[in-house]
């Protein structure tokens, strides 16, 4: 992750030069054609201030731009809407100065009232944006949260080209704010034209415009010609076809009629799929910002206790469970995902060991085990993987029962503190951008563990707030590694405490078409998932 | 008769009324939050409270459910929690595709379990009736997922009949159709068999005999429209049964019906769309029974509506 650092670095320079940390082109590429990409679920909007799943998320990143981007296939941060961008020395005060002649799909002008719209309407309660929060060090986000404003105050339109944003707390993530999709740009009047039904009718200033949308059955993403990056899009059309089992996409695949299933290999398939070199030679492997674990509830008798929680932790074989989804996984020591920066390289731990499990839970006063409970969604391979954590606690005489839900339920029982134990499993934390920061607030942090937080262990450690919002008040580029080290060690105090058992880190895996071209990077771009629409091309 | 339709009619609503407030209340009692899910995992604590409020699900539970049925029937169902498109158009998109597909399965339906019955009748005692009869027992106990998949190798993936899967052309509608009406072909090929056995046992069919008629008019003429009285009933009947069936199958063949629309919604707590599928189905089902009771009087002249 020495690149993000690098980038966050430069980022803090002054008026960054845009070249500095492009793309470069792939000289193969071809212009023109289509491809079909198949999900199961239909797409439920294409608004950027309200869909906030990993499958409308790739889509609205290629039908619009926010002020700050990503090189694709990686994490680095690059300008996106902004040419460039200032930072004043106490780090409080961001001046982008905009692209000229950028033009929605719509075909006017992008200028900086648009930003100050679309931020405004984003954090704004009446659009119920799931990602207003995000927003949070903005001045005059409260105000706005609160309902006393309209505005947003620490947003100011300087000149139509040129936009200042005042922050009220020192935020060293707020470049990465800037890139999720919640911060894209929006035309004021094609929102207003539409109402609520936005999130039908996009208009914004991306690689892609929306062609047809026939509900429940397909959406045809065109190539925007006027898009103000040159050179791309490759691909004249990106149809997506809704509905489809994963099963029958890829019976589809191998029929050609297919060229990126969405919603990836199915289970039962991987090893056959695997096993055939031709096929196999066709799926790209990557790592994702994934977390997969078990939430110990610390406000519940015998999770109180830090020796029963560790001792569980000792007990889970997680080489086994990673076995039962074919090995598409990393075993996992600590929340944070390894190519995450922040990550503790040559951190164990707590290795699996029975024998000291069973010795922590005597000497907890529970030679003979306990009872409980261990919330999981209820589809494959989550109640199987349940299953072996059940067999592994048994191991040292813990009784778990199994209580398979759908996925609103758990997070209704994880949420008020009712589950003693949850598999993450189909719910689990992937991170909305690269900072560490992102795994521990809602999830770790004391602002989750409220009545409906995500914070399922219910975990607050005071002192561990403090430090982790002394790290996100570490502006200055010049303490980048400082700031990842302090994060290090905060993930690392977390696990002395052991609120939750990491589990295993999993792996994605995009299976193509063989006419489909572009760097293996783009099929396992970490923030557009499956593929970077904008980047990748077909070769015949 | 009027009298009877609008007796029916009234008894209709209030049935749909009933379940209108059954199934708000089974979806207020659950335990998961629709604001949780439209809110998303990082928000606060305030913006939980702000979309409760703008929603209206911080009132009590009648106060939501008058304000639901009140905005009913006035034609409204509602916007979506999380896609915010209005219901009625995401159901008006669908139900197309679901009517298509039930006509398609009630087609299969017919065909092959009449055949398959009247064979059965004819060739009552022999193997022929026997592996019949088991065929159709497999067909009313085989999970449809199963059915699916395996007709979808099998003719799709395999032989390459038909497309694997989608919308649109005749070839496409053959296997859910297929799928969908294999349940209702098991049962209609053994009350097709028994119906049949028992008409041909009449005095009627034993004087045609003797007068000397031709096998084939005897049994197309005479015993054929006979037998087959009770199975037109059961086909209004048969709607509510297609109704469970269709979330299965849409999303096997990735039928663009109301059925995935509503597995879609169930997922997410999505009110509103589970609300106004609920109710469409609802109403086919209603209509359904309506129109069977209305059509046998015509059919059977014995039976007389009261």
């Amino acid at each position: 992750m020495k690149s993000l650092l690098a980038t966050t670095a430069l980022a803090l320079t002054l008026a960054l030069p845009v070249a500095a940390q492009d793309y470069t082109p792939d000289p193969n590429a071809k212009a023109g054609g289509g491809i079909v990409v198949t999900y199961k679920d239909d797409v439920a909007t294409l608004d950027p201030a309200i869909g906030y799943d990993w499958q409308n998320w790739s889509m609205i990143k290629s039908l619009f731009d926010g002020l700050m981007d990503y090189v694709p296939g990686t994490t680095e941060l690059r300008p996106g809407l902004a040419e460039s961008y200032t930072i004043s020395e106490d780090g409080m005060t961001f001046t982008f100065v905009l692209r000229p002649g950028v033009k929605f799909h719509n075909g006017r002008e992008m200028t900086a009232e648009d930003v100050k719209y679309s931020l405004d309407r984003v954090t704004n309660p009446a659009t119920q944006s799931p990602g207003a929060g995000f927003f949070g060090s903005i001045l005059g986000y409260d105000a706005m949260a609160g309902g006393s404003a309209t505005t947003l105050d620490g947003v100011t339109v300087v000149d139509p080209l040129t936009v200042q944003i005042t922050l009220s707390r020192p935020d060293a993530t707020f470049l990465h704010v800037m890139a999720l999709n919640f911060a894209s740009v929006v035309p004021k009047e094609a929102v207003e034209a539409a109402g609520d039904d936005f999130g039908k009718q996009p208009v914004g200033t991306g690689a892609f415009k929306l062609e047809e949308w026939t509900l429940g059955q397909r959406l045809v993403f065109a190539k925007n010609a006027d898009y103000w990056r040159a050179g791309v899009p490759y691909l004249d059309t990106v149809t997506f076809e809704v509905g489809q089992e994963p099963i029958v996409a890829l019976l589809r695949l191998q029929n050609g009629e297919v060229d990126v299933p969405g919603d990836g290999i199915p289970p039962a398939k991987f090893t056959e799929v695997m096993g055939n070199p031709e096929e196999a030679a066709r799926v790209v492997e990557g790592g994702q910002l994934q977390t997969g674990y078990i939430t110990l509830n610390v406000t519940m008798p015998p999770f109180d206790k830090v020796e029963v929680r560790q001792a569980v932790n000792m007990a889970i074989n997680k080489d086994r469970i990673v076995q039962i989804i074919n090995g598409r996984a990393v075993p996992a020591t600590q929340p944070l995902p390894p190519s995450m920066p922040g990550y503790t390289e040559g951190y164990a731990g707590y290795p699996f060991d029975p024998a000291k499990a069973k010795e922590m839970l005597a000497a907890a006063g529970l030679p003979d085990g306990f009872e409980t409970e261990l919330f999981v969604m209820n589809t494959d391979p989550n109640p199987r993987i349940a299953q072996a954590i059940q067999q592994d606690l048994a191991g040292i005489g813990i009784k778990a029962s199994i209580q398979s839900l759908a996925q609103a339920n758990v997070i209704e029982a994880g949420g008020n503190g009712s589950a003693p134990m949850i598999w993450s499993g189909g719910m689990a934390w992937i991170a909305d951008f690269p900072d560490p920061s992102n795994f521990y607030g809602p999830i770790l942090g004391c602002a989750g563990a409220v009545e409906g937080g995500w914070n399922w262990s219910k975990y607050c450690n005071v002192t561990l707030d403090e430090e982790a919002t002394a790290a996100d008040s570490m502006t200055d580029p010049a303490k980048v590694a400082d700031r990842m080290a302090m994060w290090s060690d905060v993930y690392t105090k977390v696990m002395a405490d052991a609120p939750w058992v990491p589990v295993f880190n999993e792996q994605r895996y995009t299976m193509k078409s063989a006419r489909m071209g572009g760097a293996d990077a783009l099929f396992v771009d970490p923030v557009s998932i499956p593929v970077n629409y904008d980047y990748v091309y077909v070769t015949d | 008769m009027a009298a009877y339709i609008l007796r029916r009619l009234v008894q209709s609503a209030l049935i749909l009324l009933g379940v209108s407030f059954i199934t708000f209340f089974l979806l207020y009692v659950l335990p998961a939050d629709p604001v949780r899910q439209i809110a998303g995992r990082s928000a606060t604590a305030q913006t939980v409270e702000n979309i409760r409020q703008q929603l209206g699900l911080d009132q009590p539970f009648l106060v939501q459910y008058w304000r639901y049925l009140s905005g009913l029937v006035q034609g409204d169902f509602g916007r979506s929690y999380l896609q915010k498109s209005e219901v009625s158009v995401l159901i008006a998109a669908r139900l197309p595709a679901s009517l298509l597909l039930m006509a398609g399965a009630i087609f299969c339906e017919l065909v092959l379990g009449l055949t398959m019955g009247i064979i059965a009748a004819l060739r009552r005692g022999t193997a022929i009736d026997q592996s019949l009869m088991i065929a159709s027992f497999v067909g009313v106990s085989a999970p449809q997922f199963v059915v699916g998949l395996l007709l979808l190798y099998v003719f799709a993936v395999q032989l390459g009949w038909f497309p694997i899967g989608g919308y649109g052309t005749l070839a496409h509608l053959v296997l859910p159709s297929a799928t969908l009406g294999i349940l209702g072909a098991g049962w209609y090929s053994r009350m097709m068999r028994s119906s049949m056995v028992e008409v041909l046992r009449q005095d009627y069919i034993r004087t045609a005999r003797a007068k000397g008629l031709a096998r084939r008019r005897i049994l197309l003429r005479h015993a054929l429209p006979n037998a087959i009285l009770p199975i037109i009933a059961m086909i209004g009947i048969d709607i509510g049964i297609f109704m469970g069936g269709i979330v299965v199958v849409e999303s096997v063949f990735g039928w663009p019906g109301i059925g995935q629309l509503a597995w879609q919604a169930i997922q997410r707590v999505d009110i509103p769309i589970i609300m106004g599928v609920t109710l469409v189905s609802a109403c086919a089902i209603v209509l359904g029974n309506l129109l069977a009771d209305l059509v046998t009087p015509f059919i059977d002249p014995r039976i007389k509506v009261r």
